[in-house]
């Protein structure tokens, strides 16, 4: 029961980050060039993830069940340390955070810069830049998905169903307000992403390699604990270095 | 054969990411995991152990990377 509902929260979450970031990009050349184009080089991506998710499931699942969990535990604490250690650069402001409404003034401003052709069936500038966005970002949900799938019985349906029920929220909200989603916190999320893709990973990995969990399925609360008091630490340490940094010059400056 | 590089590049950027140390200590502590249950031993310790050295040392490497950055005239 918990790793279902832990597995259902995780692939929400990151469906619906990655989603929002595609939404950006589509409103920006949707709104700029026009629609038409736009949504077909959407279309076309979201059907080759699909397609990707329908040929690689079934060939992972015949994979013994052991294995398995040790290869998709090591790629979802690739994923999940990348996710987690971006985020916490971004919290103790190292790394500027993302901004959504700077990303699709941004994407708005070049695909003004291009010139539309003439009167061309479809705008292949508008149809690159949506299948290029919409698959970049979705190709990592397809990962979990099909990661998450596979590790567990019924992961696929609840993988699927999460990433899914993020597509519809993200995608209806994005249509009725016709602009970025700026205020969906995304930094947050992605960081609460990195800690729950870190201790999937930690834990299916451990199994994987044979380890029996104390506390069983419960370990992995534990895990994501101690991940979260780590993590908070990290940012406090961070945040002080980079004060520490910026008086520096100052003092310097003042002894001289 | 330049197509060939641009995929695999774009493979490795993909699954490896920025820090590649990250993704051959999850390899190197899974092993050793592994081989201490392969030994009778009690090893549940080891991944979370792993994970939080392998983030901290990535978040130092970053640190040393942006100190660096503004160091530069």
């Amino acid at each position: 029961m918990t790793r279902s509902v832990f597995l259902f929260l995780t692939a929400f979450l990151a469906s619906g980050v990655e989603m929002v970031e595609a939404l950006t990009i589509v409103l920006a050349v949707g709104v700029t060039r026009g629609w038409r184009s736009t949504l077909l080089g959407a279309g076309a991506a979201a059907l080759l993830l699909a397609g990707l998710i329908a040929a690689l499931g079934p060939v992972i699942s015949q994979v013994p069940i052991g294995s398995l969990r040790i290869a998709v535990g090591g790629l979802l604490l690739v994923f999940g340390l990348q996710w987690l250690r971006k985020a916490i650069l971004r919290a103790s402001g190292y790394k500027p955070l993302h901004d959504e409404a700077a990303a699709f003034e941004k994407e708005r401003a070049e695909a003004g810069r291009t010139a539309i052709g003439g009167p061309a069936p479809v705008d292949w500038y508008s149809f690159t830049v949506a299948f290029k966005g919409v698959f970049l970002e979705g190709l990592e949900v397809a990962f979990i998905v099909i990661t998450f799938g596979s590790a567990k019985s019924h992961g696929v349906t609840i993988a699927a169903a999460a990433a899914g029920a993020a597509f519809v929220i993200v995608f209806a909200v994005g249509a009725t307000v016709r602009a970025p989603l700026s205020r969906v916190p995304e930094n947050t999320l992605k960081f609460v992403v990195g800690l729950l893709l870190t201790s999937f990973g930690t834990f299916w990995s451990g199994e994987g390699a044979g380890v029996s969990w104390p506390g069983s399925d419960a370990a992995l609360l534990g895990i994501l604990a101690v991940l979260i008091i780590a993590s908070l630490v990290a940012v406090r340490l961070l945040r002080h270095e980079r004060n520490l940094a910026r008086l520096a010059p100052a003092q310097k400056g003042a002894g001289a | 054969m330049r197509w060939v590089v641009a995929f695999l590049r774009f493979w490795y950027d993909f699954i490896v990411g920025d820090d590649w140390v990250i993704a051959v200590g999850i390899v190197a502590a899974i092993a050793l995991t592994a081989l201490l249950v392969d030994q009778g031993l009690e090893a549940w310790w080891v991944m979370p152990l792993a994970v939080i050295a392998l983030l901290a040392g990535s978040l130092w490497r970053a640190l040393r990377k942006a100190s660096g950055e503004t160091r530069q005239p």
